[in-house]
């Protein structure tokens, strides 16, 4: 399938295109690991990288965040360039990032993990809001950050993003490692926020949790987008996928 | 027991300007990563800046003491743009070795300018004499230095455990890359913390002049006791580097008592001491 038709796929939701990224390229050092990544993404919608461990999927995520040394090709967001920006610059104009190793600062108790990142507009979730999706962060407002649970540290690394009013978040593996029932909890906080208009561009390994929050799906191999499609052609393109994901 | 409280008197004092001086060390290395041997010089500065102040300006101490650390920290946040920032990522001997040449450098002008003999600076009119506390004596100025030495460390280490801006602090300690993601400018707060760290070293300096003279080479002398400070507290942690200095100039002044031979050695066989048993200092986490 020809890349550049993958951008004109219609959206299940949304409006505008918030994200559109073309021809990405990146390297780590000497190594090029991204060699022309193309998709987009809608105001609204959840998007979901999907692809085998190493595809690119988080070096794109880096990528759009500027926190990949070399990059090459185009990044618009809100119809703004932003290859070159850095990556205070790009957090600063709205876009969140939920790392995969979570990043939780062991140095900062829970409060001080969750309000860390500035609030960069107005229109984020207030504290109260925040606990009444992740209602165990509060019992722990003063335990050091990483003496949490896994699940536990995840929410909070989602939870301190939802504060700074920005309202594109990049989840890198949020389900990684946690037990199914957390899992489900982090599901439904996706579906809540979506429901409450966020814009979410999501990588996941499991391909069963995307397939319960996503409207549409590109496919990542070799540093390369090679297909895409909506949620409601998940069922015609099950054994694409399989031997895609090798799953 | 009279001389026993006079050691004990200037134990604190070298305590404190040891406190002052591993805490900027210790602020510096958890952000910087860097070894700052330029330290000693940069506390000459602020007594020299605080002794050019006055004669050339007529500006006295208690100004001095806000003017001196400012201008001496603008300097180090030049340093540090022109010069450190390009050893961000490299091995530690880098930055030891560049900021132990800037040393150099900066004690050479002011010994060619000033010769190594000391520059007198007097004690303000308000601390002048001294007060008699019954078991002894105590010089008001030695008093107030002690006294606001403990204030700076302990606003210093509030600064950094308890507020917003010490949260980035740490953070960025951590992971500055995540930190920069989150929309905090790190580069610019590198700099500023390493302008924080070189402003207590010259602030240092200030409290000093009425107390040891203005010399070139005065802080050359204090920086090895004071590295030794630094490794015996643990390298990056701020509490650790306040009590170690204040308790490692009182043990030095006991010695000066019990065993006055021992004085100038006591600090460096603690420090073998301290990294025979726990390498990384005693409050120091693991690198």
């Amino acid at each position: 399938m020809p890349e550049a038709k993958l951008a004109d796929k219609p959206a299940t939701a949304g409006g505008a295109e918030v994200l559109s990224v073309k021809d990405l390229q990146a390297w780590y050092g000497e190594s090029h690991i991204l060699h022309g990544i193309n998709f987009n993404v809608k105001a609204g919608e959840v998007v979901t990288l999907l692809g085998r461990n190493g595809a690119g999927k988080t070096t794109t995520l880096k990528s759009v965040m500027g926190i990949i040394g070399k990059r090459t090709g185009s990044i618009r967001f809100d119809n703004e360039e932003i290859i070159r920006a850095s990556s205070d610059r790009i957090a600063r104009k709205g876009i969140a990032f939920c790392p995969e190793e979570r990043g939780i600062f062991s140095s900062l108790d829970v409060r001080e993990n969750l309000l860390l990142p500035p609030v960069v507009r107005s229109g984020g979730l207030s504290l109260e809001q925040i606990f009444t999706l992740f209602p165990n962060l509060k019992e722990r407002l003063s335990s050091q950050g990483t003496k949490l649970s896994g699940g536990e540290q995840q929410m909070l690394a989602i939870a301190r993003i939802l504060r700074t009013g920005a309202r594109f978040l990049m989840l890198d593996e949020p389900t990684e490692g946690l037990a199914p029932v957390i899992i489900q909890q982090i599901g439904h906080t996706i579906a809540r926020l979506k429901s409450e208009g966020f814009t979410i561009l999501l990588v996941e390994q499991n391909f069963r949790f995307a397939s319960t929050v996503a409207d549409r799906y590109y496919i990542v191999e070799h540093g390369k987008v090679i297909d895409g499609f909506a949620n409601s052609e998940l069922s015609a393109n099950m054994d694409k996928l399989h031997t895609y994901l090798g799953v | 027991m009279q001389a026993l409280y006079a050691q004990l008197l200037v134990g604190l004092i070298n305590g404190s300007f040891y406190a002052l001086l591993s805490l900027g060390l210790a602020v510096i290395f958890g952000m910087l990563n860097i070894i700052n041997f330029a330290h000693g010089a940069l506390y000459m500065m602020g007594a020299f800046a605080a002794y050019f102040l006055l004669n050339l300006g007529g500006i006295g101490y208690w100004p001095a003491l806000i003017i001196a650390p400012i201008v001496v920290g603008i300097f180090g946040m030049i340093l540090e743009r022109t010069m450190l920032q390009w050893l961000a990522g490299l091995d530690h001997l880098y930055g030891l070795l560049l900021t132990f040449g800037i040393a150099l450098i900066v004690q050479g002008v002011f010994q060619n300018y000033f010769g190594s003999s000391g520059l007198p600076y007097a004690i303000p009119d308000q601390l002048k004499g001294g007060m008699n506390l019954g078991f002894m004596f105590l010089p008001i100025y030695r008093g107030w230095v002690v006294v606001f030495s403990l204030v700076v460390c302990l606003a210093t280490w509030f600064l950094i455990e308890k507020t917003q801006l010490g949260a980035y602090l740490r953070a960025a300690t951590e992971n500055p890359t995540l930190v920069r993601a989150f929309g905090i400018n790190v580069p610019r707060m590198i700099t500023l913390t390493y302008g924080l760290g070189v402003g207590l070293a010259a602030l240092a300096g200030v409290l000093s002049a009425p107390i040891n003279q203005v010399r070139p080479l005065m802080g050359a002398d204090l920086i090895i006791v004071v590295f030794a400070v630094v490794v015996i507290g643990g390298m990056g942690s701020i509490m650790g580097s306040i009590i170690t200095g204040f308790a490692l100039g009182v043990i030095e002044g006991l010695t000066k008592y019990f065993y006055p031979e021992a004085s100038n050695t006591v600090v460096f066989v603690l420090m073998v001491l301290v990294l025979l048993v726990k390498p990384t200092g005693l409050t120091g986490r693991a690198a």
